[in-house]
């Protein structure tokens, strides 16, 4: 094996890519060679480490120096200073890392501290696109130990005892549900992965994609052998180009190691799996719906029973699970359920990943306990609200879920806490908002998703979503009145207890939970016509506070369709009639002097 | 659809031999379909009813079922792209942070709505849901280049880059 002194990880997640993180390993390449130390240092391109709004990032170790925000011209000083004279380059380093003279290590920052890094545990750690990395890391160890020395029987048993429950947002059991087809007597059964990730502001399916394909390759495979299934489907969202990459490449090693296809470990289950690609579609993430469409039609949901278990794809009984649930399964089998359960709570043992995003300091991929507060995940981990603003309420579950306000963010996070409170704990996504988002009009943005979405075979779901949106609009525009309130949340709950699927049995939810919680802001759209986040164009009129102009003249100037008028030196006014609610003026004001 | 004007269909006779490459490679496998278009749209950048018929015709699916698949997924288009095509990310981190308004000034600048491209076929205009860069947000992206934190005083400035 080759000598390396140094590993240079590089994060080559989405996030990071899209910050140029590409160019930065170019770079670190080339700059190994002019200082001739390329044969001493390895490059890594890893996937995600979490802290994406510091993109690009770059680890180095053995030292671990966290580097931040790393452009392509400080490639050179890290290579020259540290990499070859061996002094860490303090200026790039994450900031929370530096403490005086002391450099911390990365367990001990805030982001990290309370992450506990369970389905990510090779994220950010391995190269993905490297098989023997995934093995070194004890890869494929709880396959052949399955294989060899475990029935299907213990394997089904060993899942339910751990009281794993999808992640996919409904939160079954998932060895319940492998029960369930294992019992079905039939030659040909599917394993499915749902890797269609539909929440609207969500990365964590895609970031194990991308970080660690291996382990859901390794986990589906078990899956098949629990069920006695002997091939399995990939469905991945076509948007995700580099997931899909490094899950075809690992595919491929897989299969060339004999970890896939015929004989595995040299016993007679054989095992393998393919990818589909899905074309958009919100509605294919629902189970029934996702099957139709590997099936190669529209991909609208059927009802349900016959469940999946029983009547799957082709006909034939499948199981179908998410990839962070599936994530979680060869470290079960790895560490024991003993381990497994001393994770989380009661109910909802082990941990969830959060795509955290929205109005936060610290936006990106975090692992938490289940059981860890809101509280802990958006002041400890996140990092609090930008700019001092207020925390004004927290969203999961995507368009299916609700919102969790202020009051509650001492709610601890689990399957059935979030029911409790109105929302669900969905795939992962939370988004926070502060005192600047409208409640009303977040409510909206979620209905012209479903709209958008809602596949069209059910009528309450087809018609009734739209009626919602048309309400919401109204109210959004001011015309609004209080029955239109109450007319609102009647359609919801017919809708909610009509509809076919669980797109629109959930699709009232962001309505009903923000009408729970924060009726009073739909209350002032329609009785005072004010929309206090100032969101809403049509409540809002821009004034010049008099006291603060100083007569420049720019706001005017600025104003395309001259609303703005008035003498040099002396305050000038807008005229709320002619104005279009651009807000050029307010950002372009010097004095801070406009105001909505 | 009916008041979009549809470019004459200029497709080659190399991308009907890719074509057909494609169904063959495909064609034994169950669920063919959607694999097959998605490679066909790679082909022309779009999907075309004449290009729906050869799927159709060696498929042996009827054509009216490709259209409804085609139409079903917001991936597929039946509509030429722009050379540059500008999508603006509106999942919800990136709506937060105020994309609404990064593609209100887009749309004004080039003069066309969601789903359209500039006459002279340069831009064209999508939104799309997380592109996996909330960190960024909000984020657009032209082609395969990736703008993040934006603010809307960005937006001429980028547009401008790809005048050429
Ligand atoms: C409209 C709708 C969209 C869904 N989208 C997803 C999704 O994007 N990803 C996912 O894993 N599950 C999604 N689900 C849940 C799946 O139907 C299914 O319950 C889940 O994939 C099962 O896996 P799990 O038990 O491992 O969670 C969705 C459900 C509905 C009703
Ligand atoms: S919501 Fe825009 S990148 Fe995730």
């Amino acid at each position: 094996m080759e000598l390396v002194r140094s590993h240079v990880l590089v994060c080559g997640g989405t996030g990071c890519t899209s910050s140029g993180s590409s160019q930065i390993i170019d770079e670190f390449e080339t700059q190994l060679k002019n200082f001739n130390i390329d044969n001493e240092v390895k490059v890594v391109r890893t996937g995600c480490f979490g802290l994406c709004a510091l993109g690009p990032i770059v680890i180095v170790y053995p030292e671990g120096s966290f580097y931040s925000m790393v452009q392509k011209e400080d490639v050179a000083e890290i290579v020259e200073q540290h990499l070859l004279k061996g002094k860490i380059v303090k200026r790039l380093l994450y900031k929370e890392t530096v403490e005086e003279d002391n450099i911390k290590s990365l367990n001990e920052v805030d982001f990290y501290k309370k992450q506990l890094r369970v389905a990510l545990r090779n994220c950010g750690v391995i190269n993905p696109e490297d098989i023997d990395e995934y093995i070194a890391q004890d890869g494929y160890k709880a396959l052949g130990k399955i294989l060899t020395e475990m029935t299907p029987e213990d394997v089904i048993n060993t899942v339910k005892d751990s009281g794993l429950r999808g992640r996919g947002g409904g939160g079954f059991p998932t060895g319940v549900k492998w029960s369930f087809a294992a019992q079905q007597k039939n030659e040909q059964k599917y394993v499915l992965c749902n890797a269609d990730e539909g929440d609207p502001g969500a990365f964590m399916d895609r970031s194990i994609l991308e970080g660690d394909p291996h382990s859901l390759i390794e986990a589906m495979t078990i899956a098949g052998y629990a069920i006695g299934a002997n091939q399995g489907y990939v469905y991945v969202r076509a948007e995700y180009p580099i997931a899909v990459h490094r899950l075809t490449v690992a595919i491929k090693q897989a299969r060339e190691y004999g970890l896939l296809g015929k004989n595995i470990f040299g016993t007679d289950f054989s095992f393998d799996l393919e990818i589909r690609l899905g074309a958009g579609a919100f509605v294919c993430g629902e189970e029934t719906a996702l099957i139709t469409s590997i099936e190669g039609h529209r991909g609208e949901p059927r009802p349900r029973p016959p469940f999946p278990a029983v009547k799957g794809l082709w006909g034939k009984p499948s199981i179908l699970n998410n990839v962070e649930t599936y994530a979680n399964i060869p470290v079960i089998f790895l560490k024991g359920v003993e381990w497994f359960t001393s994770i989380g709570t009661e109910k909802s043992k082990g941990t969830k990943v959060f795509a955290l995003g929205g109005k936060i300091n610290n936006t990106g991929l975090v692992e938490v306990p289940m059981g860890t507060t809101l509280r802990e995940v958006v002041y400890e981990i996140g990092g609090g609200i930008p700019n001092g603003k207020k925390f004004k309420a927290a969203q999961t579950g995507g368009p299916s879920g609700g919102c969790i306000p202020a009051e509650l963010i001492d709610t601890p996070i689990d399957y059935d806490s979030l029911i409790s409170i109105g929302s669900m704990m969905g795939s992962g996504g939370l988004i926070v908002m502060d005192e600047d988002t409208c409640m009303v009009d977040i409510a909206k943005f979620f209905l012209e998703f479903t709209v958008d979405e809602s596949c069209g075979k059910c009528v309450p779901c087809r018609i009734g979503t739209k009626r919602m949106l048309e309400i919401l609009t109204k109210i959004t525009n001011g015309q609004g009145t209080l029955e239109d309130i109450d007319k609102l949340e009647q359609l919801c709950l017919s809708v909610k207890s009509s509809a076919l699927c669980g797109l629109g049995q959930t699709a009232p939810n962001p309505i009903l939970s923000t009408l729970r919680y924060f009726r009073h802001e739909y209350e002032e759209h329609v009785v005072d016509k004010k929309c206090r986040a100032g969101v809403c164009k049509a409540l809002l009129s821009y004034k010049i506070d008099a006291d603060k102009c100083i007569g420049c003249g720019i706001c005017a100037k600025n104003c395309p369709v001259s609303a703005i008028t008035g003498k040099i030196k002396e305050p000038f006014v807008i005229d709320t009639a002619k104005c279009v609610k651009c807000g050029l003026c307010e950002t372009k004001c010097p004095k801070k002097a406009i105001s909505k | 659809m009916s008041d979009k004007k549809l470019p004459a269909f200029n497709g080659t006779k190399e991308q009907e031999a890719q074509l057909m490459e494609v169904i063959n490679k495909h064609k034994q496998s169950k669920g063919a379909l959607i694999p097959v278009l998605h490679e066909a749209q790679e082909i022309y950048g779009y999907l075309p009813v004449e290009v729906q018929t050869i799927i159709a015709e060696e498929l042996d699916i009827p054509l009216a079922e490709v259209y409804g698949v085609v139409t079903f997924y917001t991936q597929f288009s039946l509509y030429p792209k722009g050379k540059y095509k500008i999508a603006v990310c509106l999942g919800t981190a990136c709506y937060v942070k105020g994309s609404g308004d990064i593609l209100d000034k887009i749309k004004e600048i080039l003069g066309i709505e969601v789903g359209e491209c500039t006459p002279d076929g340069k831009f064209s205009l999508e939104a799309t849901r997380c592109i996996g860069a909330c960190g960024l947000a909000p984020v657009l992206t032209v082609n395969e280049d990736v703008y993040g934190r934006l603010v809307v005083d960005d937006v001429p400035g980028i547009i401008e880059k790809y005048q050429d």
